[in-house]
């Protein structure tokens, strides 16, 4: 193993972990602020990536189709807080997650029903499509870079926006204490509106960066949206700075768990064994992880409330 | 009241005797919706043009084709299929794409004597120890592509040979039978994580390794993502890329394009094969769909339709009579869009097998160009344990 391996696939965790908390960070403000368990988010991340490779087909620029793919997002989802979100916010969590799973169903049948079954070409920007050389051994693929900086931008954004605006002062009331917000003057439908466009556009923005890296298919929000429920749990709920620690963790750890443990494993235990567990322990690594910070933490890293 | 009963005895009897003239049923469930859904919808186009082609007869006698969607699904394909035997009747059985599926709905099928022509699955529990006369695993035997990929891997003289599959018994029967046809020791096994998304950890390996070529068993968005992310990270260049035939199908390429322009595959058929009959069935099939070319899957149900209207008109319409059925289907007197076709004494055929690699044809298409064969009258390793 040497240090130009080690320093890749910490490039990697990075990355994962950004895009991770590019979903993460819509989840937990959904969650916190309105406490309303979205399972659908991961259907926004999904209709992201379709309307980017949509856009891309008839435009071909990548950036533009990035754009077009959050803003259309972000009007479906504005349509549908207004539509159904919204009567569920005096709802308990149950009825929440069976109106959210239940949009998750129509969502990929009507993804299913516009471009078909099969998977859609979603394909990497020409000028990005290659490695760049970024120390003398390390060949580093350029759009992993791309999504790396996408993802540290818009960090910094959210930081921004949360820890110096007034709107962000006013989402942390929010998420802090509801009733006291309410009480205080804080126009709270508005509020919950803005921040689940916000979240949604944020998780758009995810699946058309995502798109030419991964299968665009039916199917691909649920898949993600397991990891990204990991991170905000172990971050807590409705901190944004909570959803980015969390999902740099996931990216990190479930990275070098893949990339390391099967070899380190190798060292220890025969290589029958080690093959065979190797890749089960990089499996769980990262519930192992969400465990461990449950049993010092129950409520996540960096809670909202409390 | 009591004049009622003699009128119903008689409707049983005009019912009993007028079911002999109904049409042969042809049961098929399909895969629209759940994980297979891509492949199921391929299939369907198969089934749908062989139906249309023979007017919707089979030998000659009228049929009816129930086509139904299981999603993938094992315990809703076993109440299809209990509908299908119980209630409709059906006198032949096809359509899921999955081994799961498979396995699930064999075992009621075989019992109620129903044959069960595969237009996919070929597990190896029904080539062995399970294999039962009712079983006609036409479309391959689950080891067989990646034992040919092997054997490729071996020809070309990849010595420094990496593998990878997911971590479910699918993917450890796929290295292992990788690993059978490649007869020697490969330089390192991966496994990666059912439904895992990112690939970077694995790729800086293969980047840190250096391997002659890698092996890829990774189905449906796996190796979409795989794929799409070996070309972004440049890997391409230097090692070269094996997968099975269906981890390199018209639904992969339509899905990744360009970046698999290079990749070798295997299977027992390709759209360029050189025969008449095949010809004839490409050609329909673009006209009817539209220019795009059939997948292996298409290929495979068409030929499961065929060789049902074959056997029935061996027969002479006689479907009852299911000893003679299966002895015609296992004759496998049909044209095949393969070109010569016949079952070892498991039900599984004895074929060749063939090397694909992706190019763009002469339209500018991408799509798989026949490249060699890799086994003639390759027959599956279970055979031996099946006692039939």
């Amino acid at each position: 193993m040497t240090s130009i391996l080690l320093v890749e696939q910490l490039l990697n965790g990075l990355q994962f972990g950004l895009m991770l908390f590019l979903i993460a960070a819509g989840l937990t403000l959904v969650f916190g602020i309105m406490d309303v368990m979205n399972l659908a988010h991961g259907s926004l991340y999904m209709a992201g990536a379709y309307l980017a490779a949509e856009a891309m087909q008839h435009s071909g620029s990548f950036a533009a189709s990035v754009l077009l793919a959050m803003l259309v997002t972000g009007l479906v989802a504005a349509v549908l807080e207004v539509a159904l979100v919204r009567k569920l916010y005096q709802r308990d969590h149950l009825a929440q997650v069976l109106a959210t799973f239940a949009l998750i169903l129509i969502a990929n049948d009507l993804v299913k029903m516009i471009w078909g079954p099969a998977p859609v070409m979603l394909g990497l920007p020409p000028a990005l499509s290659g490695p760049v050389q970024l120390l003398p051994e390390l060949m580093y693929p350029a759009y992993r870079l791309l999504i790396i900086g996408v993802g540290a931008l818009a960090a910094l954004g959210l930081y921004w926006f949360v820890a110096h605006t007034r709107a962000g002062v006013l989402v942390r009331a929010g998420a802090s204490n509801r009733q006291m917000a309410t009480l205080m003057g804080v126009r709270v439908p508005l509020l919950f509106l803005g921040v689940f466009v916000l979240g949604a556009m944020l998780a758009a923005a995810a699946g058309a960066l995502l798109g030419p890296v991964t299968a665009v298919q039916t199917g691909m929000g649920e898949e993600i949206l397991i990891l990204v429920l990991v991170c905000i749990v172990i971050g807590g709920i409705g901190s944004v700075r909570g959803a980015f620690v969390g999902a740099l963790l996931v990216g990190m750890v479930d990275t070098a768990g893949r990339a390391f443990l099967p070899m380190l494993l190798r060292e220890v235990f025969p290589p029958a064994m080690a093959a065979s567990l190797g890749p089960t322990l990089a499996a769980i690594s990262i519930y192992v992880l969400m465990a461990a910070v449950l049993a010092f933490r129950p409520a996540g890293l960096f809670p909202a409330r409390g | 009241m009591r004049s009622f009963k003699p009128l119903i005895l008689a409707a049983v009897l005009v019912s009993g005797t007028a079911a002999a003239q109904d049409p042969i049923k042809v049961g098929i469930a399909n895969d629209i919706s759940g994980p297979f859904a891509a492949l199921g919808a391929e299939a369907r186009d198969g089934f749908n043009l062989a139906i249309k082609e023979l007017g919707g007869k089979l030998g000659g006698q009228p049929a009816q084709f129930l086509q139904t969607d299981m999603g993938g699904n094992p315990d809703q394909a076993r109440q299809l299929v209990n509908r299908y035997i119980q209630r409709e009747r059906i006198d032949f059985f096809t359509g899921p794409i999955g081994s799961n599926v498979a396995l699930a709905v064999g075992p009621a099928l075989f019992a109620a004597k129903v044959p069960y022509l595969s237009n996919n699955p070929g597990p190896s529990q029904f080539a062995g120890k399970q294999c039962n006369r009712f079983w006609f695993g036409q479309s391959y035997q689950n080891d067989a592509f990646h034992e040919s990929a092997g054997k490729v891997a071996a020809d070309r003289g990849y010595k420094n040979m990496f593998i990878m599959a997911p971590d479910y018994p699918a993917g450890k029967d796929a290295l292992t039978g990788f690993k059978r046809g490649y007869k020697a020791e490969v330089a390192q096994e991966l496994y990666t994580k059912l439904g895992q998304i990112d690939y970077a950890a694995e790729l800086a390996q293969l980047r840190a390794a250096k391997p002659d070529a890698v092996y890829i068993f990774l189905p449906g968005g796996m190796g979409i993502n795989f794929i799409k992310q070996f070309v972004a990270a440049g890997l391409n260049q230097g090692i070269t890329l094996i997968g099975p035939g269906f981890s390199a199908d018209e639904d992969v390429i339509q899905a990744v394009g360009e970046p698999m322009l290079g990749m070798y595959n295997t299977a027992q058929w390709a759209h360029d094969l050189d025969n008449p009959r095949n010809k004839q069935f490409v050609e329909a099939f673009r006209k009817e769909y539209g220019g795009r070319y059939p997948s292996v899957y298409a290929a495979q149900a068409y030929d499961v339709i065929m060789a049902i209207d074959a056997a029935v008109r061996q027969v002479g319409g006689k479907v009852d009579d299911r000893d003679a059925v299966v002895a015609a289907l296992a004759k496998a007197d049909f044209e095949s869009v393969r070109g010569k076709f016949r079952y070892g004494a498991n039900h599984y055929p004895i074929q060749d097998y063939y090397l694909r690699v992706i190019e763009k044809d002469a339209e500018g298409k991408i799509t798989n160009k026949l490249v060699g064969k890799v086994f003639d009258d390759y027959q599956d390793a279970y055979v031996g344990e099946c006692k039939m």
